[in-house]
């Protein structure tokens, strides 16, 4: 999290004198360590050897890996529509989240004055509500006769018989929606540092508030715009929920199908195979992403 | 500059922040119908998406849809031991990370950042894929829940700490130093109290995300039934009302909490000052 980097630093580069032996932060991250270690990067292990299981295998009878690379072409073969759709549906649905999410942060930042706490706090508060309650909450407020399509449809914007639930535009905003606090909070915490004395300079060298923006506060907020479109883009990718409860079958994002193979049809090695291709996609994004942006500062 | 001139900036200044607003409304109409749901009335009719009529049976019989209180304490339980377990380790490793020096510290903050960055479904499907591997797949249920929970819980925590300790003024530590404090008292003493906000509000934030989590504990609960999945269920034949209450009564707790804690701080600083 970019936000947090540099005082974060900072504070480990200063803060050394306070502290016992010099085994002492070993021992304290050992037990956090080893948990991440144990339930977060060795079960990537199993996954990667899920994906090479044999694809005949089953739950009863047992797994063998007989390293199956099979598994991944079956698994693009047959699915890479909803591979698309996802990658496309989240790329959507993070820059919508980027430029009104800017906005707010903005706001915040900048023009809240003595209420920002509040403002912060209001921004983290729909986590408190379940993530499946809000979503089915818009269900009832994009539903056929309701309030939202019956005024798009007198405003002409909606044919007479057209819908918003079922199709791709409620999922994408559902996802928007789901995801907009990791938007705001990282860039929030870019744009709070920004000195305001720059886009002053900027006004007084003749700059107008839009090239001032662009040159000045644009720039200094990029770690955070890094930041933020990463963390709604990954989890985007892989959500179902919103395609589930808000679209129609044909709206099917990959995460649906991992889900399915795993729980339903039980089929290990495709959905191995799915999980680690979603996987490896991503990674492959983020690189380019990060490299093209310039930004390595992440962690 | 003229009055023209200040008139369009008060403008401006202002549509930003009425945008703002704007988008914060947004975010809030979801919640606001969760609400109004919880005071609905279908009667007979099987839509459950839309306001029939206002009742307080909801409110007066939330645990009236079988086996929803269970999911939900089954819920309250497994946020709450995977809370306190997330957050006493992950706390320790925060302060190792800001507060003493090792090598591997580029290969840790990697470790940490990667489940916040990784979807969902993919950390669930290693899981599955380990326990299965390793012969818990017929067992999984309420520790295979827990195990999950404190494992994507605990990077929150450990970002949440690191930032409070690391926007210490460490100074303090050094006049307690200078008083001939040890540094076991100046530890308990000064460090600790002033990290605690950071650490409860990392307890806050496990805890919502534990009670919330759906796609990972879909994958590792086996028969087992988190109130998440209870809504999911029930979502494919239409929802019980009852879950709209339960979704007010922990907005309205977890608001309090934030609040309160806020008017406390404002208070401690106005007592500082003052």
């Amino acid at each position: 999290m970019a936000a947090l980097t540099a005082p974060a630093r900072a504070a480990e580069d200063s803060a050394k004198r306070v502290g016992g032996s010099r085994w002492t932060g070993y021992w304290l991250l050992a037990p956090g360590a080893l948990w991440l270690g144990l339930f977060f990067v060795v079960p990537f292990y199993s996954l990667v050897s899920a994906s090479l299981f044999d694809p005949n295998g089953s739950v009863l009878t047992g797994y063998k890996v007989n390293y199956h690379v099979g598994n991944f072409a079956t698994a693009v073969k047959d699915y890479h529509p909803e591979l698309l759709r996802s990658l496309w549906y989240a790329g959507l649905a993070t820059l919508i989240c980027l430029v009104i999410g800017y906005v707010l942060a903005y706001a915040i930042a900048f023009k809240a004055g003595r209420w920002r706490n509040l403002l912060l706090v209001l921004v983290i508060a729909p986590f408190f509500t379940s993530f499946l309650l809000r979503t089915l909450s818009w269900k009832l407020i994009l539903a056929d006769h309701g309030f939202v399509v019956s005024t798009l449809q007198h405003l002409h914007v909606l044919g007479h018989d057209g819908r918003l639930l079922n199709t791709w535009l409620a999922v994408v905003a559902g996802i928007v929606y789901n995801f907009l606090p990791f938007m705001v909070l990282p860039l929030y915490a870019s744009l709070e540092k920004i000195d305001g004395r720059l886009v002053e300079a900027a006004g007084d060298l003749y700059a107008s508030p839009f090239t001032a923006f662009f040159k000045v506060t644009w720039p200094l907020s990029l770690p955070g715009v890094v930041a933020g479109t990463l963390l709604t883009f990954i989890p985007a990718a892989g959500d179902y929920i919103n395609a589930q409860l808000l679209g129609s079958p044909g709206e099917r994002m990959v995460g649906n199908v991992i889900q399915s193979l795993f729980t339903s049809s039980q089929d290990y090695a495709t959905a191995g195979a799915l999980s680690l291709i979603l996987m490896i996609i991503i990674i492959g994004m983020v690189l380019v992403y990060i490299r093209k942006v310039g930004t390595e500062d992440l962690v | 500059m003229s009055p023209l001139a200040r008139a369009g900036r008060w403008v401006r200044g202002h549509l930003v922040l009425g945008l703002g607003v704007l988008v914060l409304a947004y975010m809030f109409v979801p919640i606001a119908v969760v609400v109004l749901m919880s005071f609905n009335d279908p009667g007979k009719s099987k839509n459950v998406y839309a306001f029939r009529g206002f009742t307080l049976h909801n409110w007066e019989h939330p645990c009236g849809p079988a086996g929803m209180c269970h999911a939900v304490g089954l819920s309250v339980s497994i946020g709450l031991l995977a809370t306190l377990v997330a957050t006493i380790i992950g706390s320790m490793a925060a302060f190792g990370l800001v507060r003493h020096e090792f090598s591997g510290r580029g290969l840790a903050n990697t470790i940490i950042f990667l489940p916040m960055a990784s979807p969902e479904i993919v950390m669930g499907s290693s899981l599955l894929a380990l326990f299965v591997s390793t012969g818990f797949g017929g067992r999984l249920g309420f520790w295979t829940i827990f195990v999950a929970h404190v494992m994507f819980c605990l990077s929150f925590v450990i970002v949440t700490v690191r930032a409070r300790l690391a926007g210490l003024d460490d100074n303090l530590e050094q006049a307690a130093m200078d008083l001939y404090a040890d540094e076991r008292q100046t530890f308990w003493r000064v460090t600790f109290p002033l990290a605690l906000p950071g650490i409860l509000g990392a307890a806050l934030l496990s805890f919502s995300l534990s009670f919330d989590d759906f796609i990972i504990t879909n994958l590792n609960a086996g028969q087992t039934t988190t109130f998440p999945m209870f809504v999911w269920g029930a979502a494919q034949r239409g929802v019980p009302m009852q879950v709209n209450v339960i979704g007010t009564v922990m907005f309205v707790i977890a608001i309090a909490i934030v609040l309160g804690g806020e008017l406390n701080n404002r208070r401690r600083a106005r007592a500082l000052v003052g």
